[in-house]
């Protein structure tokens, strides 16, 4: 439990951990058959948990401008441009306009990575050249990952030659529908040894998983494979992150913590879009794994137009009054 | 603390809801409450008791303490206003208790923040479980009053009625007595708790806007002495209480024998079952919503953690943790899991009984409020069932745990306790939630879940947790009674003394009692004779007493099981059997009849021999319900045999009255301990033979002849008899209501000449069966 205290890490924007990889473990298919997910009740509580947690005023701009540091703001259309992407590094490097953080006496904040196609990783790094920012590719044939696998092997090798510090790869969803946890392991290992020194996020498609008991297995196997992160969704399934899925995903990161020592970080993707549910999932992993969760090393929102909303709610803080979205430079 | 301090440590801060307008409110009646009586507060002056905030120790309001004369003014009121609100329209009294419904959620907010500052539970709680649970509940009891007309035919109001709440959920606890009391027709006199009277006081202010007549709902406040001269009160047809199994026993023994009805909703020490396979990190949720919610301070908290050993260290561990993530703190704050407990006095009692256990105790680390009645979330395990903590109730936030090896064990130790309100189970097996579900000894079972409640639903206990259910078409049960007028009070009917000059003919036979399948002698060695009106000598019948009765119970007890576990199919085949013996027979009873009341008998033989065709043919007929609750899921409505229960049987109908008793608790799987007519024995006796020749299981029907004063106390005594009925004089009675105090078994008395052969059977079916609420959530 010690593990779960830890103080905060104090960097706001981390391409490197501050703690040891996860090497993964040997497959262990006791462990990932005994797995249970209490689908009602797990919905229970993720229905409750708005009205057991609230953070107002200071503390909520503080905790916004946390979110903000660990949005991977993410581009991920087949209209990507240079242009475009240029444009989106240009709002991670200043997400919020600068008189609203020295108003709360908080310059500097950025966002926690950019995120984009393969194609875009070598705008988007040279774009972030000096601000420490971190370039995710998506890779792997995303979001289907139904190409051929050593295309998509290789796909990671070129984005990581590219410049990209972070590979978000997606899952072969066969493999869980169909119960063969041992090829979703071998995959997910080979793409891991791809990643080299490039941090993995294991992208389940949680949406297309079925069942909650199939996202709590394939969570485990990802990581028993080596992910760093384990992440919801592409956001291009019909249902992306949801409350009831982080809470499987976060229990199973806890679970393989206590089992193995090792820590794994969570990326719910798609679909936060609102400053309050940033708060809600704050909360989640502040309480259910601990301040560890809350950086950026070990915690990420894939989203687009989450910042959108946070920045209102700031100026709102500062000037006690309601904001409009033109009044924040887009990106 | 500056916003950069917060960016590291994301501390919540405080987030309190205000309290403004609920402090509005005490102030614009002076902090001095009077009762409410007759639509108005009455003067508030006069001997009062103060009302604190747990959280601050701050005096919210000053409110009566109410004597006899206050209780008197009230229980008038009431009677005053019933004819005409008995009278009303169900359509009329619906309209009304809609508009208390939506009163509750137009002012759901004020009620929210008051019920948090008199109680101390977190405004999460109230806002939104408590008042929300309260709106529904007059929205369902609305509709009940709409359809009563319709669906409960010859049935009418009790009357004024009692009420009697704690101060764990005092809107909730209103809701669950006025909302059924006023749907039924019913005027009420409720005391609320003194630690919590407030919402109380709110409610009854704002019910004039719904157009409740005056007088149909009074309030008086105070402590204990107000409600025990409430209860005492001769007015009021009925009383309900919930609270605590001491109280509840001393309004047992206060209302014996006055012929008020009762019901009773009590402590507990519910088991809560977690299976190796369960989805642990729920379970561990649902523990959360179990024993702290409300502090730990709610009758069927999860209290008595059950865990297979295999997975226990792994379970508590998750405990620990999550315990120590629980936020304990000002209720008024949105972000606060665990309150304030009610009073000082509470919250030493739950230390004393901490301090006192020997088990291994954990505390949450979890920084506690300076000031303030707070208690740390406690866990304590390595305890078993023989420490005092696995058996008494705490009431607090305090889990105590052990473990078992098999589901079968963990069925025997769920159920080793004198309570049996509520259990829940964890597991993701559906064959083992079922399998267990009907085995554990309680009023509701959550099955994968806890402390789901929902207005449809039946909640009540088994045991010394209590009889009468609450929510649901069951619900208003309590609140009817049978419109006809009472029938005449049954006429004494003395044994026939022994003649000057018997008569003496034939072989000398000797009735026995029968036990356990077996003829047996009356342990004491004793018989009486019993004669014909004529001087005929008709017979001995044994003068059982109590070692007799101890006998009986354990052989009925030994039956139970396996006879309720048998099919109804072949429970119902069984009383077929009985029935064609008796019929094979009836010439021979209708003698036997004749010859010990001088009356013709072959009415009574054909009446009883259709009691037993009507009681087969409900016993596999005797169904349940699947009840309309706001899950994703089913809440069961199942009807399950009370277990033994003790007859007294009346005497006016020898034969008939055993069996019109006897045969629908035996439909439904029950075991009887019967005492048959005291005058004409004998067709009792008789009749055990044909049980023998009618594939009745040994124990399930037991009859003991003898003194139904001695007997039917040994039975209303026995710590292992469910229910007691007797039919009798009035000191018979109110005899066996005070001695079913001892494990508080449910009674049914009565001293009025009831005509067997007429009686609606569904009475004594409802009477024999108890319904069991079990909640099945699903989805995959």
């Amino acid at each position: 439990m010690d593990t779960l205290t830890d103080r905060p890490t104090a960097g706001a924007h981390l391409p490197v951990a501050s703690h040891p990889r996860n090497p993964g473990i040997p497959l262990d298919l006791d462990w990932v058959a005994s797995a249970a997910a209490n689908t009602s009740a797990i919905e229970r509580r993720a229905a409750s948990l708005p009205g057991r947690r609230s953070v107002k005023k200071d503390w909520q701009a503080a905790w916004l401008l946390k979110a903000i540091t660990l949005i991977d703001l993410t581009t991920l259309s087949g209209d990507d441009t240079p242009g475009r992407v240029r444009r989106l590094c240009a709002k991670a490097r200043r997400p919020v306009a600068p008189a609203l953080l020295d108003a709360l006496g908080m310059p500097g904040i950025t966002v926690g990575a950019v995120c984009v196609y393969h194609e875009m990783v070598e705008t988007a790094v040279r774009a972030l050249e000096g601000s420490g920012i971190p370039v995710a590719a998506v890779s792997t044939g995303f979001p289907a990952g139904l190409s051929p696998f050593r295309l998509r092997i290789a796909e990671i090798g070129e984005s990581v030659a590219a410049g990209a510090a972070e590979i978000d790869i997606v899952i072969s969803r066969r493999h869980a529908l169909t119960g063969d946890w041992r090829a979703l392991y071998d995959e997910v290992a080979e793409m891991r040894a791809a990643c080299g020194p490039a941090h993995m996020k294991a992208i389940l498609a949680t949406g297309e998983l079925g069942t909650l008991r199939n996202v709590a297995r394939a969570s485990l196997v990802c990581m028993m494979a080596g992910a760093d992160f384990i992440k919801t969704s592409t956001g291009k399934e019909g249902v992306n992150a949801t409350l009831p899925v982080s809470l499987v995903m976060i229990r199973a990161i806890r679970d393989y913590l206590d089992r193995t020592g090792h820590r794994v970080g969570y990326k719910p993707a798609g679909g936060i879009s609102k400053a309050k549910d940033a708060l809600l999932y704050l909360a989640l992993m502040r309480d259910e794994l601990g301040l560890p969760w809350c950086q950026p090393d070990l915690f990420r929102f894939g989203a687009s137009s989450l910042l959108g909303d946070i920045e209102r709610q700031i100026e709102h803080h500062v000037t006690g009054r309601y904001s409009a979205a033109f009044r924040h430079p887009m990106g | 603390m500056t916003i950069r301090d917060i960016f590291d440590t994301l501390d919540y801060g405080p987030a309190p809801e205000s309290a403004d307008q609920a402090m509005a409110w005490l102030d614009r009646h002076g902090r001095r409450f009077g009762h409410w009586i007759e639509g108005r507060f009455t003067p508030a002056d006069g001997a009062a008791f103060e009302t604190r905030n747990p959280a601050t120790g701050q005096v919210l309001a000053a409110c009566r303490q109410g004597d006899h004369a206050d209780v008197d003014a009230a229980v008038r009121a009431a009677a005053r206003a019933q004819k005409a609100w008995g009278a009303t329209a169900g359509h009329d009294r619906a309209r009304v208790l809609y508009a208390l419904g939506r009163l509750v959620q137009k002012h759901s907010r004020l009620f929210a923040v008051l019920e948090t500052l008199d109680t101390g539970k977190p405004i999460r709680e109230s806002r939104d479980i408590d008042v929300p649970l309260v709106a529904r509940h007059f929205g369902y009891y609305a509709g009940i009053a709409e359809l009563i007309e319709a669906e409960m035919p010859g049935t009418a109001p009790v009357g004024v009625c009692a009420a009697v709440i704690p101060w764990n959920f005092p809107l909730l606890m209103l809701a669950w007595k006025v909302a059924p009391a006023l749907a039924a027709g019913c005027t009420v006199v409720l005391k609320p708790a003194e630690y919590t009277p407030l919402t109380a006081l709110l409610f009854a202010e704002i019910s004039r806007e719904a157009g409740l007549p005056k007088g149909v709902l009074n309030i008086v406040t105070g402590d204990g002495a107000t409600g025990a001269a409430l209860v005492a009160h001769p007015g009021p047809a009925k009383v309900a209480f919930t609270g605590s199994t001491e109280v509840g026993r001393a309004i047992r023994a206060a209302t014996a024998g006055t012929g008020k009805g009762l019901t009773l909703e009590l402590g507990g020490k519910s088991p809560y079952i977690v299976f190796d396979d369960a989805d642990l990190d729920s379970a561990v949720e649902g523990l959360v919503d179990a024993i702290w919610f409300n502090q730990g301070q709610v009758c069927c908290a999860g209290s008595r953690l059950l865990v297979q050993e295999g997975v226990a260290d792994r379970f508590h561990a998750k405990v620990r943790r999550r315990m120590s993530v629980l936020r304990v703190g000002d209720p008024l704050d949105k972000c606060i899991d665990v309150g304030a407990i009610v009073d000082r006095v509470q919250r030493d009692r739950i230390a004393a009984m901490v301090g006192a256990c020997t088990g291994d105790v954990w505390r949450s680390p979890a920084p506690l409020p300076a000031g303030g009645c707070f208690y740390p979330p406690t866990l304590i395990t390595g305890l078993a069932p023989a420490d005092p903590l696995m058996q008494e109730e705490i009431f607090g936030p305090v889990l105590v745990s052990c473990t078992f090896r098999t589901p079968d064990e963990a069925v025997q130790l769920a159920n080793n306790t004198r309570y049996g309100l509520a259990a829940t189970v964890w597991t993701e097996n559906v064959n083992l939630a079922l399998d267990i579900a009907p085995k554990l000894r309680a009023g509701v079972v959550w099955v994968n879940a806890a402390n789901l409640f929902d207005a449809a639903a039946g909640f009540g206990g088994l045991r010394e947790s209590g009889f009468g259910r609450e929510g649901g078409w069951e619900g208003i049960v309590p609140w009817r009674r049978p419109a006809a007028a009472a029938a005449r009070a049954a006429r004494a009917v003395a044994p026939v003394p022994a003649p000057a000059d018997p008569i003496v003919e034939g072989i000398d036979r000797t009735a026995k009692l029968h036990i356990g399948g077996r003829q047996v002698r009356p342990d004491g060695g004793h018989s009486r004779a019993v004669w014909s009106p004529r001087g005929h000598l008709l017979g001995h019948a044994g003068i059982g007493n109590r070692k007799d009765i101890r006998n009986a119970v354990e052989a009925a007890q030994a039956a139970q099981k396996g006879w309720a576990r048998a099919t109804a199919w072949n429970r119902a085949q069984v009383l077929y059997y009985l029935a064609e013996n008796l019929s094979a027979r009836a010439a021979e009873f209708a003698a036997r009849l004749r010859g010990m009341t001088g009356r013709p008998g072959e009415g009574e033989v054909q009446a009883a021999i259709r009691t037993l065709f009507r009681a087969a043919a409900w016993a596999d007929k005797w169904e349940g319900r699947v009840k309309p609750v706001p899950i994703r899921g089913v809440a069961l409505a199942m009807p399950e045999p009370q277990g033994v229960i003790g007859i007294v049987t009346p005497d006016d109908q020898p034969l008939l009255g055993l069996i019109a008793l006897a045969a629908p608790a035996v439909a439904l799987g029950n075991a009887v301990v019967a005492v048959p007519s005291r005058a004409f024995p004998l067709a009792a006796t008789d009749f055990y033979q044909v049980i023998d020749t009618s594939d009745v299981p040994g124990g399930v029907v037991n009859i003991v002849t003898g003194d139904a004063a001695d007997l039917g106390a040994a039975l209303a005594g026995h710590m292992d008899v469910e229910a007691v009925w007797a039919f009798g004089p009035p000191a018979l009675c109110a005899m066996v209501e005070g001695q079913s105090v001892s494990n508080l078994k449910r009674t049914w008395v009565s001293d009025r000449a009831i005509d067997w052969a007429a009686h609606d059977l569904r009475e004594t079916l409802a009477r024999a069966s108890e319904i069991k609420t079990v909640w099945v959530p699903y989805g995959e």
